[in-house]
């Protein structure tokens, strides 16, 4: 029997839009205003961090047995959409979040869930992913941070780099090889390290293209010692742990992407209706409709997608995996196309500071980069299909 | 610190044509929000019940039926309860209907304060929370720019063209809120989350033993005791021109502004 691979089918819930409309009240009126500023100066907007924690939206993906809402993957999307169409930065807020958190979430223990995910759940405490080192981004088994294990301690020794929220974060997940003889994908392991452990240290931060105000820093482990209790999981199971975890964050950045594309929208049909070239306002030009319609289009097409595998994914679908690179592959590819068009229906004024535009246009391209390359999606794409026969 | 706020779920005023053929507001033509000068009010509630340490916030409408679905959004920002009174009879009341039914309402809650927003953007009156105040007897305390409440007395800085005059009451009292208090809370989502239990309790003109009769005759918009005869748009004004420069290159675009047109 072929596994039945149909999209599962979802309808937006009164909670889901209720919460969702929240959101976008607050994105409006309290991100949006803060986004121009937060690009132009590359500071991390902690008002706006406070803002989503006392709001519960930092809650979200958290069990309400330890303070969250205990929302499905939808939800958060919905939530990470809302914010990144106002400022991509501070969708990341919520999406780098809970990527930092799912590994505790996934193979945490009782005992580690209940020690760290209530100040996750309450935004006291920001947690951050770190996975990618300089020699190893989208070759993950590249991984060159050693854990030595030395009674009831590891030691860790490496460098991590692009690590999101990796100088603000009150605890980093690493992945550090534990086994170097073992095969590939059993030989790393996972661990929770608090800021300011001895021998932790942060070094650069990046000067990036898009995402300005999110602090994307490089990790230094100098000999730091992590309690064995800090272990997630089973020593070996590190790599399927990061996987389990993309699964479920790749569509926050599908989510990042569709909020992107639309925020793009939005600007450019407003500008189309206002610009008058030629005696009329451009969005009376069938050039310009078409640009329009295609933005619009892509926009639905990815958000449609999204919202497909994030219910085949709630619902426990075999291949989640599948899901999870088709909406980013697409909605990184559509946020892309979109904002770059957007720049195009406001011509000059969309190439300066002055409109949201080009900043939307640099923001969208970190979609189809972090997390797995579209060139990494593909390749888990086209195994799920080729695997099933 | 009991706290009923006088809430009225009133058209958006995004909306589009909001007047029917009878010239009274359509409350079918666009969705209802919370009214926002109620907004600051429950604000002001919330914030004086969170600094007691104790006490309840209980929404008071008369609106109809479909009201609760917008006083959810109140119940999200954190009031406790609601009391919505509908009823088919009611629709079109004038203004003085509507203070003898909120009055009477009123007599069925225990409260320490009624606290109303300054006026609703649909009807525009401003004149129910005088006309509840003087149905119960409450002290009403005008245009609040600050609520202190202390040892069964309530203290307000009622806000003047120049400035504010302190004026004290006796609890219970009824405050009108101004948007001096601050700005009304978004609701988190726990907020919202929560707020799908919160009891809203409806009561009929009969469950509050009020007739017709009893109300002066004047319930309903039939008998109502104020009528609209006409409406008209307002005068439409010529282009606005709005600075936004720094000081100094304002000042100079002003100046530039009246002398051109021989003002200075």
């Amino acid at each position: 029997m072929t596994p039945d691979h149909r999209s599962a089918a979802y309808r937006l819930t009164p909670d889901q839009l209720a919460l969702r409309d929240a959101v976008r009240e607050l994105a409006r009126a309290r991100v949006a205003p803060r986004a121009a500023e937060t690009d132009r100066t590359a500071t991390f907007p902690e008002d706006l961090r406070q803002l989503l924690a006392t709001q519960d939206i930092l809650a979200l993906p958290f069990p309400e047995a330890h303070g969250g809402i205990g929302a499905d993957l939808l939800t958060v999307c919905l939530a990470i959409e809302e914010l990144s169409a106002a400022c991509a930065t501070t969708g990341l807020i919520l999406a780098a979040h809970e990527l930092g958190a799912l590994p505790i979430l996934l193979a945490g223990s009782d005992e580690q869930q209940a020690r760290w995910l209530p100040d996750l759940a309450s935004g006291r405490r920001l947690v951050a992913f770190a996975l990618t080192e300089a020699g190893a981004g989208s070759d993950a088994g590249a991984i060159a941070t050693r854990a030595v294990r030395d009674g009831d301690e590891y030691v860790l020794d490496g460098s991590k780099r692009f690590i999101t929220h990796g100088s603000i974060a009150d605890l980093v997940v690493v992945f550090a090889l534990t086994d170097p003889k073992a095969a590939r994908h059993r030989n790393l392991s996972c661990f929770v390290v608090e800021r300011g452990s001895a021998g932790f240290s942060i070094g650069r931060l990046e000067h990036k293209m898009g995402i300005r105000g999110s602090p994307t820093a490089e990790l230094q482990f100098d000999g730091v010692r992590v309690p064995a209790a800090d272990r997630i999981g089973e020593e070996g199971e590190g790599f399927s742990i990061a996987m389990r975890t993309f699964d479920r964050s790749r569509p926050g950045i599908a989510a990042q992407a569709v909020g992107i594309a639309q925020g793009a929208l939005d600007v450019a049909t407003q500008y189309a209706r206002e610009r008058v070239q030629f005696g009329r306002p451009i969005g009376e030009f069938q050039l310009v409709q078409g640009l329009l319609a295609d933005m619009d289009a892509a926009t639905e097409a990815a958000r449609a997608l999204l919202y497909t595998a994030c219910a085949a994914i709630d619902a426990g679908d075999g291949d989640p995996a599948r899901w999870a690179a088709l909406c980013k592959l697409v909605a990184g590819d559509a946020a892309m196309r979109v904002t770059t068009d957007a720049v195009q229906v406001l011509g000059g004024y969309g190439y300066v500071e002055e409109f949201p535009v080009e900043r939307m246009m640099r923001d969208a391209k970190i979609t189809q980069l972090y997390e797995g390359t579209q060139q990494i999606q593909r390749l888990v794409i086209a195994r799920s299909r080729l695997a099933r026969g | 610190m009991r706290i009923v706020v006088l809430t009225k779920p009133v058209p958006d005023t995004t909306g589009a044509e909001r007047l029917g053929p009878d010239l009274r507001v359509d409350r079918t033509a666009s969705p209802a929000v919370v009214n926002a000068n109620d907004e600051y009010a429950l604000e002001a509630a919330l914030k004086l019940v969170e600094a007691a340490g104790e006490g309840e916030v209980v929404l008071l409408s008369m609106a109809p039926a479909s009201a609760p679905e917008t006083l959810r959004k109140a119940l999200a920002m954190g009031a406790h309860r609601g009391v919505l009174v509908t009823d088919p009879a009611l629709a079109g009341s004038c203004t003085l209907s509507t203070a003898r039914v909120l009055a009477a309402a009123l007599r069925t809650l225990e409260f320490d304060l009624v606290l109303a927003g300054a006026d609703t953007s649909d009807g525009t009156g401003g004149v129910v929370p005088a006309g509840v105040a003087a149905l119960l007897g409450l002290p009403y305390l005008s245009y609040a720019g600050r609520i202190e409440p202390s040892g069964g007395r309530v203290r307000v800085h009622r806000l003047s063209p120049v400035g504010y005059d302190v004026i004290e009451a006796p609890l219970p009292a009824l405050v009108v809120a101004t948007q001096a208090l601050g700005e009304p809370r978004y609701p988190s989502l726990k907020g919202i989350m929560g707020a799908r239990s919160k009891e809203i309790a409806t009561l009929s003109l009969a469950d509050l033993d009020v007739s017709v009769e009893a109300v002066g005759g004047a319930v309903g918009g039939a008998v109502a005791t104020t009528r609209v005869l006409e409406v008209r748009p307002p005068v439409v004004r010529a282009a606005t021109e709005i600075v936004r420069e720094p000081a100094p290159v304002a000042a100079a675009r002003i100046v530039e502004f009246l002398q051109t047109r021989k003002i200075i």
